[in-house]
């Protein structure tokens, strides 16, 4: 390893020795503000070390591709990370569960989501893969006293070490084909073919097993509404943003590099899931009581939608990917926000009675769900507006017409769900209960959130600008 | 410039209005009405100072600046004599609803107005943007606030009203941005110019399949608003559980942006598809006249009575519109104007008698007359307008669109002049149900206008029968508008007729 390299590194290296240092914090004395302090800062820190963009790309050895694509991701994970930091702290702190421990898996969870988005290799594919997966599944079940989030963990334990093994098999599959494992060799490989053998075409298909689940699109998607709903509220925010963040950014750097689209059977096998993601994910949505369920169902429906772009796979599909990422996670972060916000410490708030007359009761935090659900529903003057035009526009510049109308189908069925939220804040208020208090961070992240939202909804020329810079192909 | 203060300034003034509430409510309902009233003024001096330009090739007001150049949106907005009118209208009917939601509107008073001014806003917008994109945002922003005005401060149906007008709107707005899209790639495609602009898509060449189904996009958000048959369903249930303000921009103003809609984009942007769509869609205007009429005539709720009257002028409206005639475009413009002052009114009115015998039930009304002549006359000024008696500003509108409709189809004028009939039906026993016959138990509740409540209802009376005596004012300044439309669809037909000739 040059120089050159550990410098390029510097922000997963940083995140790495963070999860030490917290490790060691814990053994010395426990003390939950202070563990927070350092995560923040762990994340703060790793932010400075990005590279910067002239020196881009650079490859570190065979297994990470430091580009602009790989930047840019790391960077809105990290960010995404530390929302989560200051949302987790809140939560936790009026929790009696011991929270040191939580702070070391989110960090090495997080540096393995970054790893993922850098990676250009199967191996670190997988390591970073992993290093998510099994964090994950100490943070899910972290409130052990809760039968819930014991159930969720172990559901997610055993469907991602299945699809773990999917993973692995469709790569050995490809290696036993290609007698390659980089992104690099294998775009040559796939390059001199018209017509996927059929090793290689299964080796692909369970690649796309095991990321499926991680995206939890249909059919893979049946853990999610379960563990969201088991998960503490942080937690399910993290699951929804940055684990499926990242497996988007990997599959589209891997898929870019195979130049996958060619082949009708990838296209097809696409196309289905996606069409699938969005009518099951809306359709279940439909009749849910429970909001983090409603989340969770509209995360799979979400990344049915940004299968589109995908799909699309040229320089505007791209864009559109990063640009719907980055709308989907400031969403997502602000609705998880307002669940953490309004947590009991016994009790997440999930019913949809728990938000009956929030509007009234507590007009700032409504108002930022409100927002966060308008943008979920791609309404103007959010992000999450700009984000499916681009996915429109994406769709229909490679003539992709039946996925396009489906979107706008799927769409409406969606306004149902997400505005009957809307209106159950709407209802008069009742006497409830007093809230727990409020953290400055909460509020702050939230605010902030909210400000990202309409401000990429009202001017997303600068964020455009920005990916174009960083990602765009051409 | 001119043109986005209008906007901002309702904008800023909802956002102040909302926020001074916190301490005044009474000072919230001043912001509102004052920056309306700003609105409205600036509007008129200027259709009164530009009126000898309208025969002019340029647009009055026109401004331009780069918003996302990724997309080639700009906010680009102009205005010509149709947009000017319908924004005095707006500006009319938005300070009227601030009046009249004065008592009515006790809770949550600043909020309330936020909403007011944006959905003002949102519809403003609508009227003068030139940017597709632009306008499709603005189509969404009249939107929620809708929502919140019919869901929140609605009659005792309002949660289920309020989705469904929600739904139905958002739905068909998006089926619009599709076509939007669809326009914007085929056109860059074509040219290499990826632009929303709409003069610059008007020079677009789409083909004869895509440009029906990118016209039908289109059409399906503006026959949803307006509303047509059978994609009316929406209308009565939020017309008649919005609060009276609420119903007044939604019947006076909210329709008419499908109306406007029509006639700006689909017709210029799609005459040829337009054209083969003609007898189709005067068809379903004269459906929705008829239905819209009988089903008015059975109605025992006030202000769904007057919704289904609504359906059936804007039956008159489809109508006139693809009949491709100077003389039915100009009907239509009038009937836009003419439309909004009376049905408003009659909402204004609805919600007075509401407020004072807390029932919309017109089975449990009649014999107001004697105790409140002065209510009485107002409404039968309306509901003669409603009937189109001639001398009213409604007449001039029904009279010049069945006239021009003539020419296009002698059986569709024919039963859409049946119309009229049905309309003198239910508009005699709007008068005879609340007005005459026995007095009802509730007549002793009555009690005659308010200085308020004349202050919104004399002007809207004054304007009727003025616009009925002297159209003219409004035909000079659609003129142009109207003429160029009908240009783009009529050198269409000139082109298909001499294809035609060449390859027979």
């Amino acid at each position: 390893m040059s120089r050159a390299d550990i410098i390029f590194l510097l922000p997963h290296l940083m995140l790495t020795l963070g999860a030490v240092l917290v490790m060691m914090a814990i053994a010395v004395r426990r003390n939950h503000f202070a563990v927070y302090v350092l995560t923040c800062l762990t994340l703060i820190v790793a932010l400075y070390f990005l590279p910067k963009t002239a020196s881009l790309p650079h490859n570190v050895g065979v297994l990470f591709v430091v580009d602009g694509l790989g930047v840019f991701n790391t960077m809105i994970i990290m960010l995404a990370a530390l929302a989560v930091a200051l949302m987790s702290y809140a939560y936790f702190d009026t929790r009696e569960e011991r929270t040191g421990e939580y702070y070391m898996l989110f960090i090495l969870a997080t540096f393995g989501a970054c790893i993922m988005v850098i990676s250009g290799h199967f191996v670190s594919f997988f390591l970073g893969l992993e290093i998510l997966s099994v964090s994950l599944y100490g943070m899910i079940a972290y409130l052990r006293k809760r039968e819930r989030s014991d159930e969720a963990g172990i559901k997610y334990l055993i469907l991602a070490a299945f699809s773990s093994a999917f993973l692995l098999f469709g790569m050995a599959l490809i290696y036993a084909a290609t007698g390659d494992m980089t992104f690099e060799g294998l775009s040559g490989y796939f390059s001199a073919f018209d017509e996927l053998p059929i090793l290689v075409m299964t080796g692909v298909g369970l690649v796309v097993v095991g990321a499926g689940f991680k995206l939890s699109v249909v059919p893979f998607h049946m853990w999610t509404p379960d563990v969201y709903e088991g998960a503490p509220a942080p937690v399910a925010a993290f699951i929804s943003t940055i684990s499926k963040g990242a497996t988007m950014v990997l599959l589209v750097r891997f898929f870019l590099a195979i130049d996958g689209f060619r082949f009708p059977v990838v296209l097809t096998i696409f196309t289905v899931i996606s069409i699938a993601s969005m009518v099951v994910g809306n359709i279940l949505a439909l009749r849910q009581q429970n909001v983090k369920r409603i989340l969770a169902y509209s995360s799979i429906a979400h990344f049915g939608y940004l299968l589109v772009a995908f799909i699309a796979a040229d320089e505007l599909g791209v864009e559109a990917v990063n640009f719907y990422l980055v709308a989907y996670f400031a969403t997502m972060l602000g609705a998880f926000g307002v669940v953490t916000v309004l947590s009991h410490p016994e009790r997440d708030a999930e019913l949809l009675d728990d938000y009956r007359g929030l509007l009234w009761s507590r007009p700032a935090l409504a108002t930022v769900f409100v927002v966060t659900l308008l943008s979920l529903a791609g309404i103007p003057l959010t992000a999450g507006f700009v984000a499916k035009f681009y996915l429109l526009a994406s769709g229909i510049s490679t003539n992709q017409w039946l996925l396009v109308i489906l979107l706008v189908v799927n769409s409406i069925v969606g306004l149902f769900y997400y505005i009957r939220i809307v209106a159950v804040m709407f209802d008069s208020a009742e006497e409830r209960e007093a809230r727990p208090a409020g953290y400055v961070g909460n509020f702050a992240t939230l605010l902030i959130l909210v400000v990202l939202l309409v401000w990429f909804g009202v001017s997303p020329q600068g964020l455009i600008d920005v990916i174009r810079n960083l990602v765009g192909v051409g | 410039m001119t043109l986005i203060a209008f906007i901002g300034i309702l904008m800023a003034g909802g956002l102040l209005a909302w926020i001074i509430a916190r301490w005044n409510e009474t000072l919230s309902r001043w912001i509102a009405l004052t920056v309306v009233l700003i609105d409205l003024m600036w509007s008129v001096a200027i259709l009164v100072s530009r009126r000898p330009d309208f025969s002019g090739t340029d647009w009055l007001i026109r401004f331009d600046y780069p918003w996302i150049g990724r997309f080639g949106i700009g906010i680009s907005v102009a205005a010509d004599g149709l947009s000017l009118v319908l924004l005095i209208l707006t500006f009319f009917l938005g300070a009227v609803s601030v009046v009249v939601s004065w008592r009515e509107i006790r809770d949550r008073v600043g909020f309330f107005h936020f909403n007011l001014l944006w959905v003002l806003a949102g519809i403003a917008g609508v009227f003068v943007v030139i940017d597709l994109f632009l306008f499709y945002f603005f189509w969404e922003v009249m939107l929620i606030p809708m929502y919140f005005l019919i869901g929140t401060w609605g009659h005792e149906n309002r949660r289920y009203a309020a989705v469904k007008f929600f739904i139905f709107t958002q739905a068909s707005g998006l089926m619009m941005l599709l076509s939007i899209l669809g326009l914007y790639f085929i056109h860059g495609i074509n040219t290499g110019t990826y632009t929303f602009d709409y003069f610059e898509l008007l020079t677009a060449t789409v083909g004869t399949t895509a440009g029906r189904w990118l016209m039908l996009g289109f059409l399906a958000a503006f026959i949803v608003k307006l509303p047509v048959v059978p994609f009316h369903s929406w209308l009565p249930d939020a017309h008649s559980q919005a609060p009276t303000a609420g119903s007044v921009i939604l019947a006076g103003l909210l329709l008419k942006t499908g109306a406007y809609g029509i006639l700006r984009f689909v017709l210029p942007l799609f005459p040829d598809a337009s054209r083969e769509l003609a007898s189709i869609a005067m068809t379903l205007g004269v459906a929705g006249i008829l239905y819209g009429a009988l089903l008015a005539y059975g109605q025992t709720d006030f202000k769904r009575l007057v919704a289904y009257t609504s359906v059936s002028h804007m039956g008159f409206v489809m109508l006139g519109i693809f009949s491709f005639n100077e003389l039915a475009f100009q009907g239509v413009v009038m009937q836009l104007v003419a439309h909004g002052l009376s049905t408003g009114a009659l909402f204004v009115i609805a919600g007075a008698l509401y407020e004072r015998i807390h029932t919309r039930d017109l089975s449990l009304m009649g014999g107001f007359w004697t105790g409140t002549p002065f209510i009485g006359f107002i409404t039968l000024v309306f509901v003669m307008a409603s009937l189109g008696l001639p001398g009213l500003a409604n007449f001039i509108a029904e009279f010049l669109i069945l006239n021009g409709a003539w020419q296009a189809s002698h059986a569709l004028t024919v039963a859409g002049a049946m119309g009229l009939i049905l309309a003198m039906a239910y508009s005699l026993r709007i008068m005879r149900k609340i007005f005459f016959g026995p007095a009802s138990d509730m007549a002793s509740r009555m009690s005659d206008l308010t200085l308020r409540e004349k202050v919104v209802l004399v002007p809207m009376t004054l304007l009727v029968i003025f616009l009925g005596l002297f159209p003219q004012h409004v035909f000079n300044a659609s003129e142009k508008t109207v003429k160029d439309i009908l240009g783009v669809v009529m050198r269409s037909q000139a082109d298909a007729i001499q294809n035609a000739n060449e390859n027979p």
